[in-house]
């Protein structure tokens, strides 16, 4: 095992598209301090598709808000790490630097299209304000490649669903709308936040499909967010797997399938139901992720790992390079990629 | 939506029949002896009594002269007063002045509950919102004569700021605080109702996703977080259109403004059932078309609400 640092850290050779450098954000509320990311680092460079895995409340959506910096301040607060675009910090920017980057440098497509979209304004206005407030153009010139922007996306009829409104559409057709919007600006970054959690599993599949295609298209860096291991599987470069605000593995898609270097990793490959196994109940992970206010010392997997050891009470396992292009943070990470 | 009008509108009928009827009722059961005072120190001789018994048909029963009143009302004549003054000349005079004390209210109330409401909602807990939150309270809690008398000797009396009555010309400087004190209580509610509907949309979805499109600031507000925030806001200050012309009556008093509010109180002591039902006719007109108009903005408003 090598004892240098897992990728992404600082002193990596510049010219990384989106870096996240050890990012730690709390939400301070009344009843106490949930720290929800932990020292988050991951990267993304142009035309290529990294997944965040991780159930619900592991940090995966709260480290794209702080991206975006469209995190709710109080209760969330960055208490430190940075967030590089082209190598530049983006936490010590002005807030116009900010709004400049947000859309055309970095975008975000929503879980659920219908709250995210304005109920009251059309869909073509919601797209076309883009190419006015941002590009300055007028009404006329902003329409037209407003439509442009929804025939890219698959709508048909683009030109008639332009004066539509959000809740006339399919959520299949809202979130394509949702996909061209964020893209009405041709970002470098798009972080797609659950994009098709919301959706009709056939659904699903075209617009992963749909996403994938605009990704290689334009070569953008895709920052997908799911807790949907099925989806990853097609779509993603790299994983990185998140528990209680931390990376707890990071590897290619292949690697990680094959051989998982972190026992939730593990857990969560095993957990998804198998047809051969029909009529067997299905194995889950056992207990309930750590209550933030209060992670427990050491790993903070260790209360529901089948493999804790004493070890694993007291030192929190660092997130360590296991091979090329992958990480794990699991004290035996070792022993659980050369097993049999 | 054009059937949807059109059964609005023909509600209206019954609601008009039924108010109607119903403060004709009213005012002609309220006890009293409508020729008390009017000749002087004595009571009125016989010949006075029957001949104007006989002229507004007062010996009749309730419904004919409801019914009597109706028809002449149908052709446009609202009917006398016991002086003999046409009740359509009253109204002409009287409500273009509470008409536009009542406006001048409402635009008042508009801009600045609109104003606090949308500062206080964005920051809340602040000191602006303390200072509303408290002020406002205040505006609720007290009668309007007590806030009307106040200002007007304070700003009248004391400082001379104002005329501490208004005009006959009706000039919108001099309305200006006297709507303040009419619009007081609707300013507070509409202050209140825009701050949490501001708070409440400010952490909406798609105000998020405005900001994520890296539109400005000022845009976000404006543009996708008022429009929806203004809907309930909306329906305050429609519906209080009516309201504010119908408790003119005690600003009208304290500032000796001309209004519906004098005639209508007049009218109520000498028992003039054709000049109080004339008034308040016009005031439920009032009500209904604004209550129709505020569910048209409504549809306008929010497009997911659709009239069939």
């Amino acid at each position: 095992m090598s004892e240098q640092s897992a990728a992404g850290t600082s002193g990596r050779p510049a010219g990384r598209l989106l870096e996240v450098d050890d990012l730690r954000v709390e939400f301070r509320t009344r009843d106490g301090v949930a720290k929800v990311i932990n020292g988050v680092t991951y990267h993304v460079d142009a035309g290529e598709t990294l997944a965040v895995l991780g159930e619900s409340g592991s940090g995966k959506s709260v480290t794209a808000q702080t991206i975006m910096g469209i995190l709710d301040t109080p209760p969330g607060f960055v208490t430190g790490g940075q967030v590089r675009f082209h190598g530049k910090d983006m936490l010590r920017m002005s807030n116009e630097e900010r709004r400049r980057i947000r859309g055309e440098g970095i975008a975000m497509i929503f879980q659920d299209a219908l709250s995210a979209l304005n109920p009251v304004f059309t869909v073509g206005f919601q797209i076309a304000e883009q190419f006015r407030v941002r590009r300055g153009m007028g009404r006329s010139e902003a329409k037209k490649r407003a439509i442009e922007m929804l025939d890219q996306v698959k709508i048909p009829n683009a030109k008639g669903r332009f004066n539509n409104y959000p809740h006339q559409f399919s959520g299949g057709m809202r979130q394509r709308a949702m996909i061209a919007m964020s893209l009405a600006l041709d970002p470098e970054v798009l972080i797609a936040d659950e994009p098709t959690t919301a959706l009709d599993v056939t659904v699903q599949a075209q617009i992963m499909d749909l996403l994938a295609e605009l990704q290689r298209e334009r070569q953008m860096g895709l920052i997908l967010i799911t807790h949907d291991l099925g989806v990853v599987a097609d779509v993603a470069d790299r994983i990185a797997v998140m528990y209680a605000g931390r990376i707890v593995e990071e590897a290619n898609v292949y690697d990680l399938y094959a051989k998982p270097a972190h026992p939730y990793t593990l857990g969560l490959l095993n957990s998804i139901p198998r047809l051969d196994e029909k009529g067997q109940e299905l194995r889950t992970i056992k207990g309930l992720p750590p209550n933030l206010m209060n992670i427990p010392p050491g790993c903070p997997f260790n209360p529901r790992c089948p493999m804790a050891q004493p070890v694993c009470r007291e030192k929190v396992p660092p997130l360590l390079q296991i091979g090329a292009g992958r990480a794990s943070a699991c004290h035996f990470a070792e022993e659980l990629v050369n097993r049999d | 939506m054009g059937r949807y009008l059109l059964r609005r509108l023909l509600q209206l009928i019954p609601v008009f029949i039924g108010t109607t009827f119903l403060i004709y009722w009213l005012v002609w059961s309220v006890p009293g002896d409508p020729f008390a005072g009017k000749c002087g120190e004595r009571p009125c001789p016989d010949s006075y009594v029957n001949m104007m018994t006989e002229k507004f048909k007062l010996d009749e029963p309730l419904w004919v002269q409801y019914g009597n009143y109706m028809q002449n009302l149908f052709q446009g004549d609202f009917g006398q007063t016991w002086s003999g003054r046409p009740i359509g000349d009253i109204i002409a005079t009287a409500y273009p002045n509470t008409l536009k004390l009542a406006v001048v209210a409402l635009a008042i109330e508009a801009v600045i509950g609109l104003a606090a409401g949308v500062l206080t909602g964005l920051r809340r807990n602040g000191f602006l919102d303390n200072l509303v939150l408290v002020s406002t309270l205040f505006m609720i809690a007290l009668p309007v004569f007590v806030i009307g008398f106040v200002l007007q000797w304070v700003l009248g009396v004391q400082w001379h700021i104002i005329k501490p009555t208004v005009s006959s010309e009706m000039r919108i400087s001099e309305l200006i605080v006297p709507g303040f004190v009419l619009g007081s209580a609707s300013m507070a509610y509409i202050a209140r109702v825009a701050r949490t509907s501001i708070a409440e949309n400010r952490r909406a979805d798609y105000v998020r996703t405005a900001i994520a499109k890296g539109l400005p600031m000022r845009r976000v507000v404006g543009v996708h977080l008022l429009r929806n925030s203004l809907i309930p806001v909306v329906t305050l200050l429609g519906t209080d259109l009516g309201a504010l012309m119908g408790g003119a009556i005690v600003t009208e008093g304290i500032f000796g403004i001309n209004g519906i509010g004098r005639q209508v109180f007049r009218a109520i002591v000498t028992k003039e059932s054709a000049t109080v039902v004339s008034i308040v006719v016009v005031l439920v007109l009032v009500y209904l078309l604004m209550n129709l108009l505020v569910d048209l903005l409504y549809a306008a408003l929010d497009p997911r609400i659709r009239y069939e």
